[in-house]
């Protein structure tokens, strides 16, 4: 019930060249004011994307009109740092929904899986296939096809298979998440609870 | 034979999912007004109920001002989201230590501070510094809102069990040297990603030694090298800490909890997926130079060149830029306009006891704006009763009241652009103690040494002549 279902996704894509991106530059912590989930996506990458009397920084890429798309591909150790889901939300909120790089860090990992975007973890080698295609032409396709776990870059058929954990897949597939899981097994639960010394 | 983790977690998983996560059960439940309000949204959207509310517990501290806390909150968003944790916990009959409350401060030194702590619990918080609960051998990570929710409507969560990790830092350390530059050095040496996928067991006999209050800023810490948590076997220490506290097991219960606390360690010839060992001798103070915890050097040394470090030249050029930096030059002497005493990691009563041994007989130096915030009211009633509120205040500095402040920056405590801090905190992200703010991450001592002298300082060279 919580999100989009997630299938093959065929997109161009926007590269972020750079290594440990944090949570803090994803969404900064003076944006993470709200009690509602919306609203995010106009805040990613703030201070990377704005000066700081709101005039967009012309030299970052998500304010270059040539890179669009649904995926986002980013450096190595993508989304260290805080624990913050809105940084989660701010990359769905803002269209994407599907991130690639040759490592993530674990908590942004499970976020977008809770929440319906997918992190797609590739070697340094095609990462690095992947960023030379986007600079020889930035309007390179790619398919992220879920189902059989492989990501194309589509104008020269080069092509690498990422893994997921079963479980996670058929719940991205289907649009389901964890909460639904674990409240149709609230009596086996509660049989543990109640064994438990404090 | 088991790891300390293993007994833990394995003790924990309610389900297993054949090539899934375990369906992993929760002890306690830390929220705070920042990554909570969406998961009560989510619940009540979903026409769940919190399963167990006495297992979960609530503190403002993210957003909250450290001056004036008496006054209604002048942000109206933070005021917002405060109001939010209130009636939240109100409508569930969760336990809330809000603004004003006595027990209010930062989540993470509430928790042990209180006894919710305990050995062998598992303890998750929206916040990725939760894994400072690992200090009393507990299994304790950060979670995302999607995952407070999960725990409030299930008390459990889905994760696959991570790998094991340990690190073993042998010998004694230096005079000067503290827990917090013990933590900074190991993340030096493995980078900021380099347990990623991992949870660590500190070994050796330098945790032997640590204090409790050590333990816990090197499993704060351990987040920053991207370790899904930290722990430490408990030990008479750890009892000895906790026994008494509010929420700790008492009587018949305590010597039964303490029969399976004393089976809480590694097994001899257990095995780990990754080892590491350190000498105590190569650590010295340490400071960062760079936009990510994992860019420290010993405060004698010079920053490195492009060429000696494992970053991409790219990331780790525009990261000296942000920090005003050049290759190969020295930390020492630099002018520095903020110092922090604050954050999960460093404001424990020991930390202003640090503090406050070096600026002794000294003055604030001009110019610098420095701010000392205590991680609890608790801490707070320690400095004044044991006399360091006098020794600051003589010394001509204040302090301001609980919360998490200039850490993260989302109260009214900002480093305003370009300046240069040196704080205790735990990040030296671009903009993460304000928009354009430059962090440099150090232990109270340094904290300290350069808050009577105005650059960076190595406080052995302030401490020594009373040592010798």
């Amino acid at each position: 019930m919580a999100y989009d279902k997630f299938n093959i996704l065929n997109s161009t894509a926007v590269p972020l060249p750079i290594e440990n991106v944090d949570t803090d530059q994803i969404i900064p912590a003076r944006f993470l004011k709200a009690t509602e989930r919306k609203g995010f996506g106009d805040n990613l990458f703030r201070d990377w994307r704005y000066h700081s009397d709101g005039a967009p920084k012309e030299n970052f890429v998500l304010n270059n009109p040539i890179y669009g798309g649904k995926i986002l591909v980013g450096g190595k150790n993508f989304g260290s740092g805080s624990s913050r889901e809105h940084a989660a939300w701010a990359v769905y909120d803002y269209g994407f929904r599907c991130v690639i790089s040759s490592f993530f860090a674990d908590i942004f990992r499970n976020n977008c899986l809770n929440i319906g975007v997918l992190p797609v973890q590739v070697s340094a080698d095609f990462l690095d296939k992947i960023f030379k295609a986007l600079e020889t032409d930035p309007k390179t396709e790619f398919e992220v096809n879920l189902p059989e776990q492989t990501v194309t870059i589509l104008s020269t058929g080069e092509q690498e298979s990422f893994d997921i954990n079963s479980y996670k897949k058929s719940n991205m597939m289907n649009g389901y998440d964890d909460i639904d899981y674990l409240v149709a097994m609230k009596k086996e639960i509660e049989e543990f609870a109640a064994k438990r010394p404090f | 034979m088991k790891t300390l983790f293993d007994k833990v977690w394995d003790s924990h998983v309610v389900r297993k999912i054949e090539g899934g996560p375990d369906v992993f059960f929760i002890d306690r439940h830390f929220i705070h007004e920042v990554t909570s309000p969406v998961a009560f949204l989510g619940l009540k959207n979903r026409g769940n109920s919190v399963l167990y509310p006495q297992r979960t517990f609530a503190t403002a501290d993210h957003n909250t001002p450290t001056l004036n806390q008496h006054l209604p909150v002048g942000d109206p968003l933070s005021a917002n989201q405060l109001k939010a944790l209130q009636e939240n916990t109100a409508e569930w009959n969760i336990v809330h230590w809000g603004l004003g409350h006595r027990k209010n401060g930062i989540v993470h030194v509430v928790g042990p501070e209180n006894g919710i702590t305990l050995p062998g619990a598992t303890i998750v918080c929206g916040d990725s510094h939760t894994s400072t609960h690992g200090a009393f051998g507990a299994i304790a990570f950060g979670i995302g809102t999607s995952e407070v929710e999960m725990v409030l409507s299930t008390q459990c969560i889905m994760q696959p069990k991570p790998k094991k990790m340990r690190i073993s830092v042998n010998g004694t350390l230096g005079f000067g040297v503290t827990p917090k530059d013990v933590a900074l050095f190991i993340i030096a040496k493995l980078t900021t990603s380099g347990a990623t996928g991992h949870f660590v067991e500190y070994a050796g006999d330098v945790f032997k030694d640590m204090s409790m209050e050590g333990r816990m800023t090197v499993c704060n810490m351990s987040i920053e090298m991207g370790a899904r948590g930290g722990m430490v076997a408990p030990d008479e220490k750890t009892f000895e800490y906790i026994k008494g506290r509010e929420y700790t097991p008492k009587g018949a219960e305590w010597d039964k909890a303490m029969e399976y606390w004393n089976t809480l360690k590694t097994d001899d010839g257990a095995e780990f997926d990754k080892e590491f060992s350190f000498d105590a001798a190569e650590i010295e103070p340490m400071v960062t130079y760079g936009t990510n915890p994992g860019m420290g050097v010993g405060i004698t040394k010079n920053i490195p060149s492009a060429s000696d470090i494992q970053a991409s030249e790219v990331t780790f050029k525009k990261s000296l830029d942000y920090m005003g930096f050049t290759e190969g030059e020295p930390m020492m002497g630099k002018k520095v306009d903020y110092v922090f005493l604050g954050s999960c990691t460093n404001a424990r009563i020991e930390d202003f006891r640090a503090f406050a041994s070096v600026i002794k007989g000294r003055k604030k130096a001009d110019g610098l704006t420095v701010w000392l915030v205590p991680g609890s009211h608790v801490v707070e009633e320690k400095i004044k009763e044991e006399g360091i509120l006098d020794m600051l205040t003589e010394a001509g500095f204040s302090l301001r009241e609980p919360g998490c402040s200039a850490c993260l920056a989302m109260n009214d405590d900002k480093i305003p652009a370009g300046k240069l801090a040196v704080s205790t905190s735990n990040r030296n992200f671009e903009g993460r103690q304000g928009p354009g703010a430059r962090t440099i991450l150090a232990s109270p001592l340094v904290a300290a040494a350069t808050a009577v002298t105005g650059k960076v300082t190595d406080p052995r060279e302030l401490l020594k002549p009373e040592l010798v």
